[in-house]
């Protein structure tokens, strides 16, 4: 695999040692270089798919910041403050950078008697960063109050709301920042398990062949031509309503990982069966190595660049399938949060009309599900040694 | 040929056989079974139950034996037809999913249709036109369509359609025909309505087609056959049409096995944002209720008929890949 011609040509080492080195010098940094050193070069020069790589990172940064980034307790409901519309933060007051929001002025409309809130010119309410707010837990270990942005000497009626809020009055820009936190890594954990899955059934079936090979080639065929909606939707339904969030989370999670580890079992049979006629292989065995050895140290090495690259093309399918088992309220449940959950407000079509910003939490959603197929596709470019 | 024939069927009726026990689970899965749903159902509406009526009725549904013998008997009454009584409506279930499982196929069939009907000329012209501007704009719509879940491109196509049109771009029928018996008109009307929400459920599948089509007409077009019909000076279009094109179908046709469960799947949440009159609605009303008979039976319905569309694809693909024709025959 390490083969010279197979990764790039000395052109893309060259770049790598930042000058122009002769041929030679190039083609023998190629000839040395590990396979993940070439798989990274590769991987580099798939522009988009760096670029997605470093959303995917922010995102995650989402996630382990999201109590930092929300300013206000996202369960925190206010009636009176129901459907608000987004607030504009003003950066600069008099020519002095001293970021501020108008303050909201209700009143009774006189025709429909529902609240309506205005900006109020008067009324300037005073955004800083790094301000205390409500208390949390970093990590869930260190106890902290600090928040990016923040509102100064804060009473009561001072709000800010980024992205408005939601019917019960909640902030969104809160909310959608746990959302984050919650339908990523429940991508991640999903992830995990059907990883496991596809690569203990995909590897036994590839390893073992002959019967039981059959039987697992037949039931992944069974359940990739069954609409898995309805079935999930059936599974979830029967979740007992007392459950907390926690079971809840997980019971979904084991749910959603159901549907992704044909695909990942598919490919880790294709590459057991592949390598298991290799030479290295047969040398291995004539030097007496156990079988547990053989897999760990010589085959899983071998492909494990395949399996990453797979695993990250299977997270976007996990996010849309919490996004829409929460949609349609057969997911995560209140006061879980999760995009599915936040989406589910859009549902009401008049509600949108006169509210448009509830279809926010639908932008990060595409965003980081196209990031993943990018990556993903630039990381099975850069794992394939045959590719162009 | 036949031996394919054989096989492909066979792994028909093991998928239908797992979908039936599949659908019993869900059906099996909520705590209390049938009867205590019913008699829940009953007190609530002002009735009573007895103990004697309760146990009469759990014998008279073998719901006192177990799971197997069960499960034996609900496919006993599935092969009569007999799907049982759905609680909330209280008709039986039969009755209840009506024309709504035709809804979801004809929904279903036609984003597929339409997904090839897209799908095919996009895939050859970027293929054709590789790096050209069409080429790069079909791959963004193309990635659009992959990374927005079709739910949510219904919801952002109603609000636009309610905001700019102030119209309400749901639904199958016109409010007339809603509830009119089946007549030319009505089909008509079901005609025009039918290509938005094919198109919303057919976006991610045609995205992944044009994907398909382009690379494997790009293997294609780079071997020697094709670099000697044109240096013998055969016209472009007729060389490319009649020859690559032909070759690149094969694997074309052969997704559209994994594009029906897909689209199917995809039909049940559109339906819900759309208001289709499909069974996706009402799969979740049922399941919300706890309506195990409706839910399960739509589960087992659903997956049936996707089996039954799977299959007559894989016959398609005979007609369409002499390889499999001839299979065995040399």
């Amino acid at each position: 695999m390490t083969d010279p011609k197979d990764a790039n040509p000395p052109a893309a080492a060259a770049e790598e040692g930042g000058a122009v080195l002769p041929a030679s010098v190039a083609e023998e940094r190629v000839s040395v270089a590990t396979q993940w050193q070439l798989m990274w070069w590769r991987f580099k020069k798939h522009k988009l798919a760096m670029a997605s790589s470093v959303i995917v990172i922010l995102f995650y940064l989402v996630v382990i910041f999201a109590d930092f980034l929300a300013y206000s307790d996202p369960l925190a409901s206010e009636a009176q403050r129901s459907l608000l519309s987004p607030q504009r933060i003003h950066w600069f007051d008099n020519g002095r950078f001293d970021p501020f929001v108008y303050g909201l002025t209700g009143i009774r409309d006189p025709v429909t008697f529902k609240r309506v809130y205005t900006p109020d010119p008067e009324k300037k309410i005073r955004v800083r960063f790094f301000a205390p707010g409500f208390e949390y837990h970093f990590l869930g270990m260190i106890p902290a109050d600090r928040h990016l942005l923040g509102v100064v000497d804060a009473r009561a009626e001072d709000t800010l709301f980024l992205l408005g809020t939601d019917e019960q009055g909640r902030d969104l820009w809160s909310r959608l920042m746990y959302g984050t936190q919650t339908s990523l890594s429940i991508g991640l954990a999903g992830v995990s398990l059907s990883l496991f899955l596809g690569v203990l059934l995909g590897g036994i079936s590839g390893l073992k062949g002959g019967f039981i090979d059959t039987v697992i080639q037949r039931v992944i065929e069974i359940l990739r031509s069954i609409p898995t909606i309805p079935l999930w939707m059936g599974l979830a339904a029967a979740l007992p309503n007392d459950w907390n969030v926690m079971q809840v989370y997980f019971a979904i999670t084991l749910i959603i990982s159901l549907i992704g580890w044909t695909e990942l079992a598919r490919v880790v049979r294709g590459r057991f069966l592949a390598l298991r006629e290799e030479d290295f292989v047969m040398a291995a065995e004539l030097a007496g190595c156990g079988q547990m050895r053989i897999i760990f140290t010589h085959l899983v090495p071998s492909f494990l660049s395949h399996i990453i690259a797979a695993t990250t093309l299977a997270i976007p399918a996990m996010i849309i399938s919490e996004t829409s088992l929460s949609f349609l309220g057969l997911g995560l449940r209140p006061p879980a949060i999760s995009w599915g959950v936040l989406l589910q407000q859009a549902q009401n079509i008049q509600a949108l009309a006169i509210s448009p910003w509830l279809l926010i939490p639908s932008i990060p959603v595409t965003i980081v599900i196209l990031a993943f197929n990018f990556m993903g596709d630039g990381l099975r470019d850069a794992a394939d040694p045959y590719g162009h | 040929m036949l031996a394919y024939l054989i096989r492909r069927a066979f792994l028909a009726i093991l998928t239908m056989w797992a979908v039936s026990v599949l659908s019993f689970v869900v059906i099996q899965l909520p705590p209390g079974d049938y009867i205590t749903s019913y008699i829940a159902q009953m007190s609530s509406s002002g009735s009573f139950v007895s103990q004697q009526e309760a146990e009469a009725l759990r014998e008279q549904y073998g719901l006192n034996k177990p799971l197997y013998i069960q499960y034996i008997r609900w496919m006993q009454m599935v092969f009569q037809g007999n799907f049982g009584m759905a609680l909330e409506y209280g008709r039986p279930v039969s009755e209840v999913i009506g024309d709504r499982l035709w809804l979801t196929m004809v929904v279903s069939v036609a984003a597929i249709i339409l997904t090839w009907i897209v799908a095919l000329p996009i895939g050859i012209y970027s293929a054709v036109r590789q790096y050209s501007i069409g080429d790069y704009i079909a791959t963004f719509v193309g990635f659009i369509g992959l990374a927005v879940p079709s739910f949510m491109l219904a919801l952002i196509l109603m609000y636009l359609g309610f905001t700019l049109f102030n119209a309400n771009i749901g639904g199958l029928f016109s409010d007339e025909f809603a509830e009119a018996p089946w007549s030319l008109s009505k089909l008509w009307d079901l005609a025009k309505h039918l290509p938005l929400p094919a198109l919303i459920l057919g976006l991610a599948g045609t995205a992944q087609l044009i994907r398909i089509m382009r690379a494997n007409l790009l293997d294609e077009l780079g071997k020697p056959y094709v670099v000697t019909a044109r240096a013998r000076g055969l016209a472009e279009r007729h060389l490319i049409v009649k020859y690559p094109v032909r070759v690149a179908l094969n694997p074309f046709a052969s997704t559209i096995g994994y594009l029906l469960p897909y689209v199917v799947s995809g039909s049940i949440i559109v339906s819900l944002v759309l208001s289709l009159p499909t069974v996706g609605p009402l799969l979740l009303k049922a399941l919300i209720a706890q309506d195990m008979f409706l839910a399960g039976t739509i589960v087992l319905l659903l997956g049936i008929m996707t089996v039954i569309g799977t299959f007559l694809s894989d016959l398609v693909l005979i007609w369409v890949d002499p390889r499999i024709r001839f299979e065995g025959k040399r």
